[in-house]
């Protein structure tokens, strides 16, 4: 028998209502249908604009689902995110659904080492454990040393994902979305970055990604996704009956 | 699997003065170790919701269910005024947007954060002392602030102050009624930090009340927006700022974050 | 109207001890209702008397309701018979009720004080009448009654501790020496008059029943006879008892409470006992032993 999927997406549809534009509505992505597989890297793909990122912010349930379901197997049992509870969606965020994002937040006055660590305090792991742990990853993404004790909000963009990614990786989170971490990285780091999703697939973990540059979705991609396919049918017409609010 | 009881189960607050509102059949339930943010311009209502929540003020209608460390949850209507004052003392803690209010502006700063101790019969001057300092050092305050009175104390220093006496009988739940307001920006962020890192390192649960988006978008695990004394819109803070739905959230998300 | 109180030097036109029936009345209800629940504050309709406030017109009013013809009157004023108000307190009972005084407090029933506690230890067929100035002893503290009312009956004193807290950090040790606050009877903590923390002792267990009056705050309270009196302290910073280095400069005494008295304008002081009427039995006693002494040495 078949394993479950960890993360089941049926026909799930979104727009935006914008009651300050005259109640403009902007169709995002129309019955979108696919399923993650534990230890697989399925990537979104379709050119920009076609609501790649707005799936990933769907499924971690920073964005509202007008409709459809997406299951996601948390621990024994089967939760929809399209009508979950915040708590139960925190409690999911914390044991099950990791999200690593193109920028970090920024804590003013944390160090690097403590943002990192902690998710991992959070699961109950020691400081002096959690903190050799950060320091590995930082070794291993060539974020200098100087840096670890510091606060990120000056680092560069490029040090910053690598923190981000760090913090993002850290847990050992079954269903990992990953919205293009590697944007602002070197060639040097990407390679690193490719080395680690490598891991998570070992380890089994369901990964969710979206990659601009083509070489990495070449290297780690186990599906590609055409996120054109779910571009909704009257996204014309809708925007043409709108088009008298929108100019108003 | 036994479900977690909430902390406190808000059930259809409504306050009504003479025929007009404050807070109209609000309930929402609020659990351990959460912070929630309840948004809305001045005169939303959720002042008011604040104080009828911190028994500050009897609804007309409702009940408040919270949940006693001996796991009992009992109608905080339905207390007896020193139980409530009980509570408020040693298991809750309220932080008032004005220092002024929530502190002894004559009294030391080490009797300001001692006071809640000696309220529960501690009665060794020193350990009270060690306690208070250690406290003062937690929000940053210098250990040889301890004897000067909080009139002397910069705003933010009393915010910080407040926070200390509050929290020195390790309550469960604190109400913050716009903590981070009238203070300079970078005064409001060190603030917030602070109030970020005792969250984390407490497991409080918060009540907060702001009308600032981005403090309810750092410290807030879940938001409320009110108006005209409702709840409009409720959810995980990030989804219900990053996809609002009701129009006059949009017209706050929007007013906020164009900076 | 008392028909006694008709002929010659009395004033005619005055009730016995100066106050109507009804107010004597009044103010008896609220001193029984004190003596029931020791240390809780009576309120009660305090009434204009021929003295002005803080000359001791609460004191007055409960010495008036519970004065009789057969009574003994001592009045001390921080520890003295014959300063200005305890000689006018007196002159007024004299006139108004016709009744003994003394100086003397053994042969007292009835005294009325202001700042002290006699030395000599107190009977049971005896009754002390503070003069109080201020009730509250969170006044200080918490300036809305409505909240001071709440705190008692809630019994929520630590508000009391915060003000030794500030002493000891500001001092190094409880520098209140006066108006100490004690907790009676277990209960209600309560502002003991500006007496001197040296009284406070005198007042646990304390024979006579001891009243308390305060005229412009209209409020009575009371210790009744064997009442637990404590001075509220710190188990590091024990209630102590102010004491002395040298015994009083006229009578020799060791253990009573003394006066700086200022002897000239070069900075010269002495100590002397507080209480007069005590200073002058001592003195007398030195005095005898001294006779008996030098008649010993001369039959020998």
């Amino acid at each position: 028998m078949r394993a479950v999927s960890p993360f089941i997406i049926s026909n799930l549809s979104k727009s935006f209502t914008m009651h300050l534009r005259g109640g403009l509505i902007i169709p995002v992505v129309e019955r979108v249908n696919f399923s993650l597989e534990a230890g697989k890297c399925t990537v979104l793909g379709g050119p920009s604009g076609i609501g790649k990122s707005s799936i990933l912010k769907m499924l971690y349930g920073n964005y509202k689902i007008d409709a459809g379901s997406a299951l996601i197997k948390h621990g024994q049992e089967q939760v929809n995110i399209a009508c979950v509870e915040p708590r139960k969606m925190l409690e999911i965020r914390k044991k099950t659904l990791g999200y690593v994002s193109q920028f970090l937040q920024t804590v003013p006055r944390i160090s690097a080492l403590d943002i990192v660590a902690e998710p991992l305090l959070q699961h109950g792991v020691t400081q002096k454990t959690a903190h050799e742990r950060v320091k590995e990853l930082f070794t291993l993404l060539n974020l200098p040393e100087k840096l670890w004790h510091l606060p990120p909000a000056t680092f560069s963009g490029g040090e910053q994902q690598r923190v981000n990614i760090a913090r993002g990786f850290i847990t050992a989170h079954p269903v990992l979305l990953l919205d293009e971490p590697t944007a602002s990285l070197d060639t040097k780091n990407r390679q690193v970055v490719v080395e680690m999703i490598e891991k998570k697939k070992q380890e089994g973990v369901a990964l969710l990604g979206i990659f601009h540059d083509e070489d990495i979705r070449q290297s780690i991609a186990d599906k590609i996704i055409d996120v054109s396919d779910f571009a909704p049918l009257d996204i014309v017409k809708g925007r043409s009956k709108n088009e008298d609010g929108q100019a108003a | 699997m036994t479900r977690e009881l909430p902390l406190l189960d808000a059930q259809s607050i409504s306050k009504f003065y003479g025929s007009r509102s404050g807070c109209e059949e609000i309930s929402f339930q609020l659990f351990s170790g959460e912070v929630i943010a309840i948004v809305g311009e001045s005169g939303s209502g959720k002042t008011t919701l604040l104080n009828c929540l911190s028994t500050r003020l009897m609804p007309t209608s409702g009940s408040i269910h919270y949940l006693g460390r001996d796991g009992v949850a009992r109608n905080l209507y339905q207390m007896s005024e020193a139980e409530r004052r009980f509570l408020m003392r040693t298991d809750w803690g309220f932080v008032h947007q004005n220092p002024s209010d929530g502190l002894r502006m004559a009294v030391s700063a080490g009797a300001n954060v001692g006071e809640r101790l000696m309220a529960v019969g501690e009665r060794h001057y020193g350990s009270i002392r060690q306690t208070a300092q250690n406290w003062l050092e937690r929000v940053e305050i210098l250990a040889d602030r301890i004897d000067d009175e909080p009139r002397t104390f910069s705003g933010g220093m009393r915010q910080r102050l407040q926070i200390a006496r509050n929290l020195v009988t390790a309550p469960r739940l604190v109400f913050m009624d716009e903590p981070t307001g009238g203070l300079d920006v970078s005064v409001q962020a060190r603030l917030l930090d602070l109030i970020k890192g005792l969250v984390n390192d407490l497991g409080l649960s918060i009540i907060i009340v702001t009308h600032d988006l981005a403090v309810a978008r750092l410290l807030s695990d879940r938001i409320m927006v009110m108006k005209e004394g409702r709840v409009i819109e409720a959810g995980l803070t990030d989804c219900v700022l990053d996809d609002p739905q009701q129009p006059y959230t949009q017209l706050l998300v929007s007013s906020i974050l164009k900076g | 109207m008392n028909d006694e109180v008709g002929d010659g030097e009395v004033l005619a036109s005055y009730n016995f001890a100066y106050l109507d029936e009804q107010t004597k009345r009044m103010i008896r209800r609220a001193i029984l209702k004190a003596i029931a629940i020791p240390g809780y504050q009576v309120p009660f309709a305090s009434r204009e008397m021929p003295m002005p406030y803080g000359w001791g017109t609460g004191g007055v009013q409960v010495t008036a309701a519970i004065i009789g013809p057969e009574d003994t009157l001592k009045v001390i004023d921080q520890g003295a018979d014959d300063t200005t108000n305890a000689v006018s307190i007196r002159a007024f009972f004299a006139k108004t009720a016709r009744v003994k005084t003394t100086m003397q407090t053994g042969k007292a029933t009835l005294i009325q004080t202001r700042h002290r506690i006699p030395e000599e230890a107190l009977t049971n067929d005896q009754i002390l009448v503070y003069q109080v100035p201020i009730p509250e002893p969170l006044r200080f503290l918490e300036p809305r009654e409505t909240e001071t009312r709440k705190m008692h009956g809630l019994e929520e004193y630590g508000l009391m501790h915060v003000k030794l807290y500030e002493d000891i950090a500001k001092n190094g040790h409880i520098a209140t020496t006066y108006a100490y606050p004690v907790k009676v009877a277990g209960r209600y903590v309560m502002d003991p008059s500006p007496t001197p923390k040296f009284d406070n002792p005198k007042m646990n267990q304390c024979e006579a029943l001891q009243l308390f009056g305060a005229g412009r705050e209209k409020r009575i309270y009371a210790v009744p006879p064997y009442t637990n009196v404590v001075s509220l302290d710190f188990e590091d910073h024990p209630f102590e008892v102010t004491k002395f280095e040298e015994p009083c400069a006229l009578c020799g005494s060791e253990g009573a409470y003394l006066d700086e008295v200022i002897l000239d304008d070069k900075g010269h002081k002495m100590f002397v006992c507080s209480d007069t009427d005590y200073c002058e039995k001592q003195q007398r006693k030195k005095m005898q032993n001294l006779g008996e002494e030098a008649k010993q040495r001369a039959f020998s």
